[in-house]
């Protein structure tokens, strides 16, 4: 319900406004031509690609919290993030177009992962602890390098610096169509093993005795929770903050079962992006505000008034 | 008939030899205690018998039945796990940690039945953990944690129960308690492995006791058999006076430093 209201507001609003009747109208089929134009070819795909990004970055973020123990974790947390930054800033200091630039972001963003994973691996174990301090020291290595990329192009450092902080204003139907299947299917998949991740979350011992094969459960989280990542990343760059407080948010108001907490992760993600999106959108009009800066300004508020709310009821 | 017979057991973390070949068969539904001194491989012993860790030689059987052909639902159902104590941070009541026992015996999208329900509430009743149901396991105690833990491991129904320092840190009640209520257990057909770093304690309630020194079993059997001035000197290089314990009339023991060093010290 959530969901669907902020769509709908975030459709309606905007340079040109339109009224919900009319949304509703062109949804059908009908409706005046310039609505149609500006809802079907320019709104509604950056609010698809916002309310999927939103969804699959809190349910990556879940998980990532999950199976690391870690309530620091959040998707971009092996080095995901600084990987796509590092395939972007290539891209644009080459020149290429926003196809190139979106696939590099995607590949490194995946070979990435893969190295932290490598380094991270002893027999046929996977150290999370490891993993997360691989991650972390790729990730300082990667910005470095971007750092000197921008301080060699100097032209090309404002378009870096934009893309790192995230935004949906590029986005047409075409980006739409490689990352909404895999940040959904993703999605899904993950959700099969939430209640092994259950178990896991209080020990991985002994979800090994309840049955559960740990080494492959991570090994899938990992790679999928990376995919959705890289997907959402290589479209929308890194919009910080989502994949970390709304699981969270969402923990403190339905609690830690993965059952019920995924997907009630992944609408309120997508509900938050989407809103945060159209405010990014509206609120400096016509100049975009890069929306990882929404997301940050919002998010940040409420989750400190939610954990001091939290405090003070288990002092009660 | 056996229930768990260990046959040259053999297990390695990399080049160290953890378990230098460990034998032993244990008949009937007791109480075993494992004891020995810290790094002499009671809870590698314990994790071997689970299946958990795999020997580099030697078979762990279970009713006749090898471990490492098994898969893992089929131990599972075989074999209840209590680790260590561990502290999480995420929020579980206690039922859901129990109903998590359940697992084994459910398809994964399957949704627990009555039945489920029934068995759960019984595990808990056992370990007088049902009232803590509702509650946190985080904002319970050391000692009710444990409880629930064990809880989860008997909502499994399994035929053995793994122990790893069940009592360590808990107040002496709660070791008394825990101690007794496992050995109660054994009552209902169910095979009890657990290690223990209390001499006394596992003299008191243990039926079997397995004493292990550097990966090896120096000797096994009751109490009685196990716990001798030599042996203790040998498994932990300390002087002991061993007596009985008039109430359960089991060997009672009393450590104290190297004779001579005292002296010196004087």
């Amino acid at each position: 319900m959530v969901l669907i209201a902020s769509l709908m507001f975030s459709a309606s609003v905007g340079a040109v406004k339109i009224p919900l009747k009319s949304i509703v109208d062109i949804i059908f089929g009908g409706g005046n031509s310039t609505d149609r134009m500006i809802l079907l070819k320019l709104r509604l795909p950056r609010i698809i690609e916002a309310a999927f990004t939103g969804m699959g970055l809190s349910v990556a973020g879940t998980f990532f919290q999950g199976l690391l123990k870690n309530p620091m974790a959040d998707p971009y947390v092996l080095g995901i993030s600084s990987g796509a930054a590092f395939g972007a800033s290539i891209a644009i200091v080459l020149g290429f177009g926003l196809f190139g630039l979106q696939f590099f972001a995607f590949a490194f963003a995946l070979v990435t992962i893969y190295v932290v994973y490598i380094l991270s691996k002893k027999g046929p174990y996977v150290k999370m602890q490891t993993m997360l301090l691989a991650g972390i020291a790729i990730s300082a290595f990667m910005s470095s390098i971007i750092s000197l990329m921008m301080l060699l192009n100097h032209n090309e450092m404002s378009q870096i610096v934009f893309w790192t902080m995230g935004g949906f204003s590029l986005i047409s139907w075409s980006q739409i169509f490689y990352t909404v299947p895999i940040i959904f299917i993703g999605c899904i998949a993950l959700y099969v093993f939430s209640r092994d991740l259950n178990v896991m979350m209080t020990g991985e011992e002994i979800a090994e005795h309840l049955g559960i094969d740990t080494e492959r459960v991570k090994k899938i989280i990992l790679i999928v929770g990376s995919l959705i990542t890289a997907s959402s990343v290589s479209a929308g760059g890194i919009i910080g903050f989502v994949g970390l407080i709304v699981p969270h948010i969402s923990r403190l108001i339905i609690g830690s079962d993965n059952r019920a907490l995924v997907p009630f992760s992944g609408i309120l993600g997508a509900s938050f992006l989407v809103l945060a999106d159209t405010l990014a959108r509206i609120a400096m009009a016509p100049v975009e505000i890069p929306v990882g800066i929404i997301t940050a300004a919002f998010g940040g508020p409420f989750f400190l008034y939610l954990l001091i709310k939290n405090k003070n009821r288990e002092v009660k | 008939m056996s229930i768990v017979k260990v046959d040259d057991l053999h297990f390695s973390y990399g080049k160290i030899e953890v378990l230098r070949g460990i034998n032993f068969d244990i008949d009937g539904f007791k109480m075993v205690g494992i004891i020995g001194a810290n790094g002499c491989g009671k809870t590698t012993l314990l994790k071997n018998i689970s299946g958990y860790l795999k020997p580099y030689r030697g078979n762990v059987y279970i009713a006749g039945k090898n471990v490492s052909s098994m898969n893992s639902r089929e131990k599972a159902r075989l074999i209840g796990y209590v680790p260590q104590d561990m502290y999480s941070d995420f929020e579980f009541s206690c039922i859901d940690i129990v109903m998590m026992g359940r697992i084994p015996y459910l398809r994964r999208f399957q949704k627990e039945t009555e039945n489920d329900l029934r068995i759960v509430r019984e595990s808990m009743m056992l370990t007088d953990t049902w009232n803590l149901r509702d509650r946190y396991l985080n904002e319970l105690s050391g000692g009710q944690r444990q409880r629930v833990y064990i809880a989860r491991a008997l909502a499994q129904q399994p035929k053995i129960l793994l122990l790893d320092e069940p009592v360590s840190h808990l107040d002496v009640k709660y070791q008394i308690d825990i101690l007794s209520m496992l050995k109660q257990l054994t009552a209902k057909n169910i095979l009890i492995f657990s290690v223990l770093h209390d001499i006394n304690l596992s003299s008191q309630f243990c039926d079997v006791i397995l004493l292990l020194d550097s990966g090896k079993i120096i000797s096994k059997g009751t109490p009685d058999e196990v716990l001798t001035v030599e042996n203790i000197k040998r498994a932990f290089s300390i002087d002991a006076d061993v007596f009985k314990n008039p109430v359960s009339d089991t060997p009672y023991i009393i450590l104290s430093k190297k004779r001579g060093e005292d002296q010196r010290v004087v």
